[in-house]
């Protein structure tokens, strides 16, 4: 396994309800949270707004920290860790943001985007990684000396994925990486992430709000509703009896394109 | 003339001289819904902009027709214009965050219009926003009335700019990707008030969306548009069955359907691309000569 995770709890202070003295009260987001992800799969996370997807994914990678339970990252528990014990642990995770547009420092070509992480870490031979991460995710050399807003959204989402494998990570948590992105150039980063998972031995996470794009690339998936599981099954299996209600509305709300499917 | 918006040969460019638009021709009948669909930067949005008057600054209109109800709003003064788009048509906005004023409460803001352009009384214009709030199935209308928009969920601040759409009974509504901010479950409830109140009303209704899924649940006619320029106009039905267009098919390729998860997903290829851009350019060289 290379993320146990048991009884994840997570709540965040409710400012608007504090009283002017004593504490805040806690708005639970993540409600006891209990799974496991085995190396190697590429595990889908779905939810409607507000479902704690997002919060989790950022608790798996330890960017807060969670209330309590217990998150063990490739045999190491990282619940409570602080920054200097992360510090060395953090090139083995990495994570794709869900805007590139923000995610990316606009005042900084995409070869010092890629090498930031690299020099963090203090590795030799900076500009020799990003050539190759560059490489893998199929832009050319030539990019390093671009800015972001000179991209397109498309290739913006390369340069968030070549950042991320830069540093050789075992484990990559893309959060609805190709919501803001044209069918056509989804359809790209999709098909380069299926190449990568394969060729690199990734495991990665994927939370999406977007089914069809989590049944093309999942082989598990993890149906969060209010902060809970409320359904895991491998892909298939989902989607040919989904068993919780909140799964099969979830699944009915998805508009395919076809005329002919029934909308109740 | 049966179509209540008629668009014929519309070119929209920048002050520079680029194309947005390239001889843009579409109708819309009342009760009809018609799709606009393309990719980012394909031109979908600044047709209804073109419409309603509101290009954006350096964007301007270099030919065609814009016929609405019966009138060629290009033939019009600008404040001749505003005022028949503001009696007949409205919009239904993408992003239901920033369309609406943080700091006024819902009510004045549906309200205003009403009073403002179309000289109404505001007790009548107040009781016209209250059973609006109601039909479009906001659940105690008068208390979101006076809430201000960061008390109400996104779906529900997509409801009010829904009602206040409506408010004027427009004959012509353009909703510009009203669902994309939207999750999946709340999007299918928004798509089907958005149909019923058309279907009531009688509204003509010109949707752009990017999202075939959607274009299948909601539109009648859809135009395919690519650089500014339309590639197909189909019905609905024929489109996906039957695409003729070789864009219009790379488009559906594109397209994730979880009914078929095996298929391979096909970015649109440089090939279908090079030939749309040469018939664009051929047109263009043909209209310039």
């Amino acid at each position: 396994m290379i993320y146990r995770i048991r009884d994840l709890r997570l709540s965040f202070p409710d400012m608007v309800n504090k009283s002017l003295f004593g504490p805040a009260p806690r708005t639970p987001v993540l409600r006891g949270l209990s799974f496991d992800v085995p190396r190697g799969e590429v595990m889908g996370i779905v939810g409607g707004s507000g479902s704690g997807k997002s919060t989790l994914g950022r608790a798996m990678l330890r960017l807060i920290e969670p209330t309590s339970g217990s998150i063990e990252f490739d045999g190491v528990d990282i619940t409570h860790a602080t920054e200097a014990t992360l510090r060395p642990l953090r090139p083995q995770f990495q994570m794709i943001f869900q805007d590139p547009m923000s995610s990316l420092n606009p005042r900084r070509n995409v070869g010092a985007i890629i090498a930031g992480p690299l020099r963090l870490q203090g590795l030799e031979g900076i500009a020799a990684h990003v050539d190759e991460a560059l490489d893998m995710v199929g832009l050319t050399r030539l990019f390093a000396h671009r800015y972001p807003h000179e991209l397109s959204g498309g290739q913006r989402q390369r340069v968030g994925i070549a950042r991320a494998i830069a540093l050789r990570p075992k484990f990559i948590l893309a959060d609805e990486i190709v919501s803001g992105l044209d069918v056509s150039s989804q359809a790209q980063v999709l098909n380069l992430l299926e190449d990568l998972v394969r060729d690199l031995g990734l495991t990665l996470v994927f939370i999406s709000h977007d089914l069809s794009v989590i049944r093309r690339l999942c082989t598990r998936i993890l149906v969060l509703h209010n902060g809970e599981i409320v359904e895991e099954a491998e892909t298939a299996k989902l989607f040919d009896a989904p068993q919780a209600a909140y799964t099969r509305s979830l699944l009915d709300a998805i508009p395919l394109p076809d005329p002919d499917q029934f909308w109740a | 003339m049966s179509a209540y918006l008629s668009i014929r040969n519309l070119s929209v460019s920048l002050r520079g001289g680029t194309r947005i638009l390239r001889n843009v021709s579409l109708e819309v009948s009342a009760s009809q819904v018609h799709g606009l669909v393309g990719e980012s930067g394909a031109g979908k949005s600044m047709i209804g902009k073109a419409v309603l008057g509101t290009l954006p600054r350096g964007l301007n209109i270099t030919g065609g027709q814009i016929w609405l109800d019966g009138v060629d709003l290009m033939t019009l003064p600008p404040k001749q214009w505003r005022a028949k788009i503001g009696a007949t048509a409205a919009l239904i906005p993408q992003d239901p965050m920033t369309a609406l004023n943080p700091s006024k409460r819902i009510g004045p803001q549906i309200t205003r219009r009403l009073v403002d352009i179309l000289g109404w009384t505001n007790v009548r214009a107040d009781a016209r926003a209250l059973a609006l709030l109601g039909e479009v199935q906001i659940p105690d209308p008068a208390r979101v009335m006076r809430s201000y928009p960061h008390e109400l969920s996104g779906g529900m601040r997509q409801r009010v700019l829904i009602a206040s759409a409506f408010a004027a009974e427009p004959k012509l509504i353009i909703a510009d990707e009203p669902t994309t901010a939207l999750d999946v479950m709340v999007q299918k409830q928004i798509l089907k008030l958005i149909a019923q109140m058309q279907a009531m009303h009688g509204t003509a209704l010109l949707f752009v969306t990017h999202d075939l899924g959607v274009v299948s649940k909601v539109c009648d006619t859809l135009s395919v548009l690519y650089a500014g320029k339309v590639v197909e106009e189909a019905n609905m039905r024929r489109f996906f069955m039957r695409p003729i267009h070789p864009y219009s098919r790379a488009l559906l390729a594109a397209t994730p359907s979880y009914k078929d998860p095996t298929g391979s997903l096909t970015p649109v290829p440089d090939a279908v691309i090079a030939q749309v851009e040469r018939d664009i350019a051929q047109h263009d060289t043909r209209n310039s000569a």
